[in-house]
């Protein structure tokens, strides 16, 4: 029984672990700021849900009659803020006009979004600026 | 379709319960004690604070809500997987792309549902709304195909979110 | 089993912190290393975890849920600084 814990509760800090490290190697490596958005926002936040739930079991389950729950609050705060500072972030760096690596396609885009205007005519695709 | 106020003393039903389970997830008890202390602090928070909130489109289908809720973290767990290849894998295969989808659905909790939904999955982040909310300006990590990811979207998040708040 | 799985998580961990401060001194643009500071908060809060778990103690569950709330709090704020100029309006 006491195996199965460890193993359970190893198995989700490893897989916790690995996503945070494949979140912050996107942020080192991904060529531009869009693209460095998604690594930390998807994937450390993820890794941070794994190792939380790994904190839940063992603490619920180490000793019988004490549940513990509360790591579930830094988890649901986690999610629910996120996508927000995400958005925040991708507002400011659409607001800062920072450049995209040239192969992105939409970058006529910018402009409007930057401005929070609807996009003149239909979505232009002028990939190569 | 706007909650209206239905009882004086419990403006805001929904917050009052996620402020009781807030608290008693806080003390990680279940405890008598904490019960009534939880229980009036989530009825006596509301009273206070109701004359401050904007009125929302109101919840009306909780079962939808919750499926809704389970699809999007299965999404966001096999999103991750896919993401993580991505950036583990080389980098002049990513084709990002800045994408303007038309939004259907209206209100300003129902959009920040989506746009939260859309951050949080495939390859996708809502980077800005436009003034007049009808657009939803996405930046996408790798997209072969522009009127597939909107189509994607519409179906699997849109459409959902518009069925719960039936707008 | 744990405990090796704990000391090797933390390095993982410890190695993205590593990986962020780069981003933070490197990044070209200041919403780069806005993104790198939000970034270390979420890992910070990983490491405090961790070494609750290493403890065996619940007791590190509030100052992870504080720089949970702070670290939030400070991001939204810098954005809108850098956005407006001005954080109350």
């Amino acid at each position: 029984m006491n195996f199965i814990l460890e193993l359970v509760v190893s198995v989700f800090l490893l897989v916790g672990g690995i996503f945070i490290l494949v979140g912050s190697i996107g942020l080192m490596r991904l060529p531009d700021f869009f693209m460095r958005l998604h690594a930390p926002t998807k994937a450390t936040t993820l890794g941070m849900g794994g190792l939380l739930i790994a904190s839940m079991i063992l603490f619920t389950l180490r000793e019988p009659g004490h549940i513990s729950v509360h790591e579930l609050l830094i988890t649901l705060f986690l999610f629910i803020t996120a996508p927000v500072s995400a958005h925040m972030m991708a507002k400011t760096a659409l607001h800062q006009k920072l450049k995209m690596i040239s192969r992105t396609r939409g970058q006529a885009l910018v402009e409007p979004a930057s401005q929070q205007m609807a996009p003149s005519g239909e979505t232009v695709e002028s990939g190569k600026s | 379709m706007l909650a209206k106020p239905r009882f004086r003393w419990l403006p805001m039903p929904y917050h009052s319960i996620l402020l009781l389970v807030t608290w008693l997830l806080l003390n990680n008890t279940l405890a008598p004690g904490h019960l009534v202390l939880g229980t009036i602090l989530a009825l006596g928070i509301p009273l206070l604070t109701s004359g401050l909130s904007h009125p929302q489109p109101a919840l009306h289908k909780p079962v939808k809500t919750a499926r809704y809720a389970l699809m999007v973290l299965g999404d966001i767990v096999t999103a991750n997987v896919e993401v993580a290849r991505q950036v583990m894998g080389p980098l002049d295969q990513l084709h990002p792309a800045l994408i303007a989808m038309p939004l259907d659905i209206e209100g300003d909790l129902p959009i920040t549902l989506l746009a939260s939904t859309v951050s949080l999955t495939p390859g996708t982040v809502s980077s800005e709304v436009s003034q007049c909310r009808k657009f939803l300006y996405i930046h996408a990590l790798s997209m072969t195909d522009e009127a597939e990811l909107i189509a994607t979207i519409k179906e699997r998040y849109e459409k959902p979110l518009m069925e719960i708040f039936s707008c | 089993m744990l405990s090796l799985t704990v000391i090797l998580v933390s390095i993982m961990v410890v190695i993205a912190l590593i990986l962020n401060l780069w981003r933070l001194f490197a990044g070209p643009d200041l919403a780069d290393r806005l993104l790198a500071l939000d970034t270390m908060y979420i890992n910070s809060i990983a490491l405090i975890i961790l070494l609750g778990i290493w403890l065996g103690s619940t007791l590190y569950f509030e100052a992870a849920l504080l720089i949970a709330m702070l670290g939030f709090v400070s991001t939204a704020a810098l954005c809108k600084y850098l956005l407006r100029g001005d954080i109350i309006e």
